[in-house]
């Protein structure tokens, strides 16, 4: 997954300058990815204030780049969407788009969400149900000054690039979920934006539909010239359609980085549970680190000072007796909860830290795993990675 | 600081609904109070119970006749073309505060919003006196519009437009403010992220979408006016081809031909009812 050399012939249809509206900025051609990443076409510090509760993020986005803002519910990502989008007000900070700024409370700056170039695609669609898909998509290019014929064009032009050339005059309620959703991608794309959001695109659709969406959703964000930020609480949209993460708990950003920094070296227990580790903070010594007062972890990385370390749950093996050669990475531990997991049981135990691991059925079942049951848990060091636990920016 | 995987349950057990729930509700939904089904039944009866007076007592012999005698259709069409002006007078100007006031955060927005209503409890025929003391040749504002435009109000028919947009306008702003109140601001704000101002965004997203309510209030504003009697009589007068509504024309009719006032009655209720039904197959579709 990487921000370069993003085809624009995705759908298989050049990208013909009738596709851009009237005063599209000079990016067609496509920026080199090297001068993109010196200076990102997104570059905004959200402070916002909703409800006692305080959003501090910062947030650059390259031009072809996604980035995806994961985070659980209620850690602000819906506030930095409406933000960006102008449809809630910052309290300080900016927001900086394509070197201009349209939010700068410092400086009494503040252009309506009217008058940005930021297209919205909204968790469940929003398409105005008095309107045909086709005038939903026509009603962005409507306002940016197109009359209705060659607005028209642009909608029909559009339904048939998200494969609904079809269903142009049906109303939204005769859409199912991923047509609504697509034709919703349609309405925020006919306008050409610089910046797309979309909130939570795929979280409305039932699982086979999302499937399909996503990989539609994918075609049409590789196929996007400009940035995109994708919010989203589910990390699997995240690494299929993002090309960075950042991860936002309680209004701050905790983690942020590509898909296989964030997956390997989570940060936050949050983290460890999207990418599904066990991660523990101690202090390292070389290659042990101290997790809790009675129990030292063993890791194949060096590391000294605060450290994270953490583990797959499949690294973790239990046994009935204190296992005999491997003295290292063991410890007694309390089952206190076993749950289905694939194909295999999701162990929760309990003892000097609380760690999950993967065993088979057949293995449960010999070893008799039931709650309340005393157990030895053992981890490989080698499948133990140790990190320091620094600032939450990479490098 | 430890990291655990979540261990929420899948609660298998828990999940899926209750067997027999639903036939069990079913069940309970067949027996009816009798403490309620007797008064229910009562307050229909009493409802209709009047309209089937009004239908038995109807001279039906005679009825082709007094349908076209004089004044009959003067008076209808009367009714018909004042309350449907005072509808649009009310939709021109309660469409707009009903927005004021469902979508605007101000200072005394509580008061006005109680200043609004004031028409429905007011009795109609202190309403009529009120506007005389204000739209009146020595009135407020009447004295001026005279001096001015030479435009006299009272006793006019255009006053019987303006009495009747008075007591009915509470009905479409409070339709109206609930349908505003009811809608999904969000649709507004993904107008507004395709590029609409906030008037296009009114014209051509939040009117659509409580379109409903706003006909729903502007068919109870003009069932309202076509049936105003009070203030009508009080500010407009009871001048046949001019001021004289069917209402009133029932209330005269009553005084001297009884016969006369069933039949007049029955094309109001007619009418009235027939528009109402007509729109509401087309337009208000219930829940």
């Amino acid at each position: 997954m990487s921000a370069t050399g993003r085809p624009v012939s995705a759908t298989g249809q050049p990208v013909s300058a009738t596709d851009q509206p009237e005063g599209a900025t000079g990016r067609r051609a496509g920026p080199a990815p090297d001068s993109a990443a010196r200076r990102p076409l997104l570059d905004a510090h959200l402070v916002a204030d909703h409800r006692g509760f305080r959003l501090d993020v910062r947030l650059r986005i390259a031009a072809g780049e996604v980035v995806a803002l994961l985070g659980p519910n209620g850690a602000g990502k819906s506030t930095a969407l409406r933000a960006l989008a102008g449809l809630h007000p910052l309290t300080a900070g900016h927001v900086t788009l394509d070197g201009v700024d349209l939010d700068r409370p410092d400086r009494r700056v503040f252009t309506p969400a009217e008058r940005r170039r930021i297209g919205v695609v909204f968790q469940d669609h929003l398409l105005f149900p008095h309107l045909t898909a086709r005038d939903n998509v026509a009603f962005g290019p409507r306002r940016h000054g197109l009359d209705r014929r060659a607005a028209r064009a642009r909608a029909e032009e559009w339904l048939d690039r998200v494969g609904l050339a079809g269903y142009a005059r049906q109303r939204p309620r005769q859409l199912s979920g991923g047509q609504a959703q697509r034709v919703a991608l349609a309405r925020a794309l006919a306008v050409d934006p610089t910046l797309l959001l979309l909130d939570e695109p795929l979280a409305a659709l039932d699982a086979r539909t999302r499937l399909a969406t996503r990989t539609e959703l994918h075609r049409h964000l590789t196929a996007h010239r400009h940035a995109a930020l994708l919010v989203t609480h589910d990390p699997l949209d995240a690494l299929v359609l993002a090309d960075r993460l950042v991860i936002v708990e309680d209004g701050r950003v905790v983690q942020e980085g590509d898909a296989a920094t964030v997956t390997a070296r989570p940060r936050t227990d949050y983290v460890a549970h999207l990418v599904g580790l066990n991660l523990h903070r101690g202090r390292g010594d070389g290659h042990t680190v101290r997790v809790a007062p009675e129990l030292t972890l063993t890791a194949a990385d060096r590391v000294d000072g605060d450290a994270f370390v953490a583990f797959p749950p499949s690294a973790v093996a239990l046994h009935r007796q204190r296992p005999d050669g491997s003295p290292r990475n063991t410890w007694p531990a309390t089952i206190v909860g076993v749950q289905r997991h694939g194909d295999n049981l999701r162990i929760q135990l309990d003892g000097p830290v609380g760690v999950a691991a993967d065993v088979t059925p057949a293995a449960a079942a010999q070893l008799r795993l039931v709650p309340g049951q005393l157990v030895w848990a053992a981890v490989k060091a080698a499948e133990t990675r140790a990190y320091p636990a620094g600032p939450a920016r990479p490098e | 600081m430890t990291a655990t995987h979540d261990a929420a349950p899948t609660g298998s057990a828990t999940a899926g609904p209750q067997r027999g729930g639903a036939a069990r509700r079913r069940a309970a939904a067949g027996r009816v109070p009798a403490a309620l089904l007797v008064p229910a039944g009562l307050g229909l009866l009493f409802l209709v119970l009047p309209l089937v007076g009004l239908l038995a007592r109807a001279p039906w012999t005679t009825l082709p006749q007094r349908l076209t005698a004089p004044g009959v259709l003067t008076a209808l069409r009367l009714s018909v073309q004042t309350a449907t002006l005072a509808t649009l007078l009310c939709l021109l100007l309660g469409v707009p505060l009903a927005w004021l006031l469902a979508r605007v955060e101000f200072p005394g927005r509580r008061l006005v919003r109680a200043l609004v209503t004031v028409p429905l409890v007011l009795p109609p025929v202190v309403g009529g006196v009120a506007l005389l003391l204000v739209f009146g040749r020595r009135g407020l504002l009447g004295g001026w519009l005279d001096d001015t435009f030479g435009v006299t109000l009272p006793f006019s028919t255009a006053g019987v437009v303006l009495a009747e947009a008075f007591v009915a306008m509470p009905f479409l702003i409070i339709a109206v403010e609930g349908a505003l109140r009811g809608a999904d601001r969000r649709y507004e704000e993904a107008a507004a992220t395709l590029g609409a101002g906030r008037w296009t965004t009114f014209t051509h997203v939040t009117l659509p979408l409580v379109a409903p309510g706003v006909t729903a209030g502007a068919v109870l504003c003009w069932a309202r006016a076509l049936g105003e009697f009070g203030a009508t009589i009080t500010f407009a007068g009871n001048y046949p081809g001019r001021t004289q509504t069917m209402p009133l024309a029932v209330y005269l009719a009553l005084e001297t031909d009884l016969e006369s006032a069933v039949v007049l009655s029955l094309i109001l209720l007619t009418v009235s009812v027939g528009i109402l039904a007509a729109l509401r197959d087309r337009w208000v579709t219930g829940p």
